[in-house]
């Protein structure tokens, strides 16, 4: 890659099941990046949680608002930007608590803030009612490792 | 469009300890597989003590498949049966562990290994 960033932008309806289509398409811009098969895997369950998100929650599944999906592959790292016209996200990726779970004190779902954040190397939400709120994720090149 | 719909078997194997119900999962798991999933779970034979969940032909598992698999071991719980699993990649196998659902189910390689395990 050169260090002119290109940029792929999708616009997918919300609808379930589409997320399929930002998460494969993050897969191939990964794997064109060189990104190891296990940092791939990373984002695309990122992607589409991230996608989900914005269906159920910020455009609460009204299919003719469409999630924004931009893609900007630079040098050494990958940036996903998913935008939805909701208030934002209501919280960050709080752990799950899986005996609370288990007990019946916390919902069985709401894992996906916590998975976008424990997936990527970097991960925020931005709150923007008026022009729309977007969760951004990145993933570098020369990942470390935990 | 909700992606590929969940299919779902339902085997009784003998391994060395006796027989186990293996419930085989194939295609997507996601918020539409409640039916697929938690259906097929009230649906076993009275008696089923010991469960495995094959995942070998899961194509696509969201978070919200993973809460339908986290409803399925509440409900086992409460019926006093075990599950294992077996044949989850090595991604959502590090996801099963992040999200702490390994401490209620152990996750195996093979049929055979989980089967096993029951016996250990």
């Amino acid at each position: 890659m050169d260090n002119n960033p290109s940029t792929i932008e999708l616009h997918i309806p919300s609808r379930l099941g589409y997320e399929k289509i930002a998460m494969n398409t993050a897969a191939s811009a990964a794997s064109i990046m060189g990104f190891t098969n296990e940092r791939i895997e990373d984002l695309k369950t990122a992607v589409a949680e991230a996608c989900i998100n914005a269906m159920e929650h910020g455009n609460k599944l009204d299919e003719s608002l469409s999630v924004g999906v931009v893609l900007s592959m630079n040098a050494d790292s990958l940036e996903v930007k998913v935008r939805d016209t909701g208030a934002g996200a209501p919280g960050h990726g709080i752990a799950p608590d899986i005996d609370k779970k288990m007990h019946e004190e916390e919902k069985a779902r709401g894992m996906g803030m916590f998975l976008i954040q424990a997936l990527v190397d970097e991960a925020e939400w931005v709150s923007s009612p008026r022009t729309g709120s977007y969760a951004r994720m990145v993933i570098h090149l020369h990942h470390t490792g935990e | 469009m909700h992606g590929k719909s969940t299919q779902v078997k339902m085997d009784e194997v003998q391994c060395a300890g006796g027989f186990i119900t293996v419930i085989r999962f194939e295609g997507d798991i996601t918020s539409a597989s409640e039916t697929a999933v938690l259906g097929t779970y009230k649906g076993l034979p009275d008696g089923a003590k010991r469960i495995l969940l094959d995942f070998s032909k899961v194509e696509y598992l969201n978070s919200s498949g993973i809460a339908l698999v986290i409803q399925m071991m509440i409900a086992a719980s409460k019926h006093g049966q075990t599950i294992k699993t077996f044949g989850l990649t090595p991604h959502f196998q590090k996801v099963f562990t992040m999200v702490g659902i390994t401490k209620y189910t152990s996750l195996h390689p093979d049929e055979q290994t989980a089967c096993a395990a029951f016996d250990a």
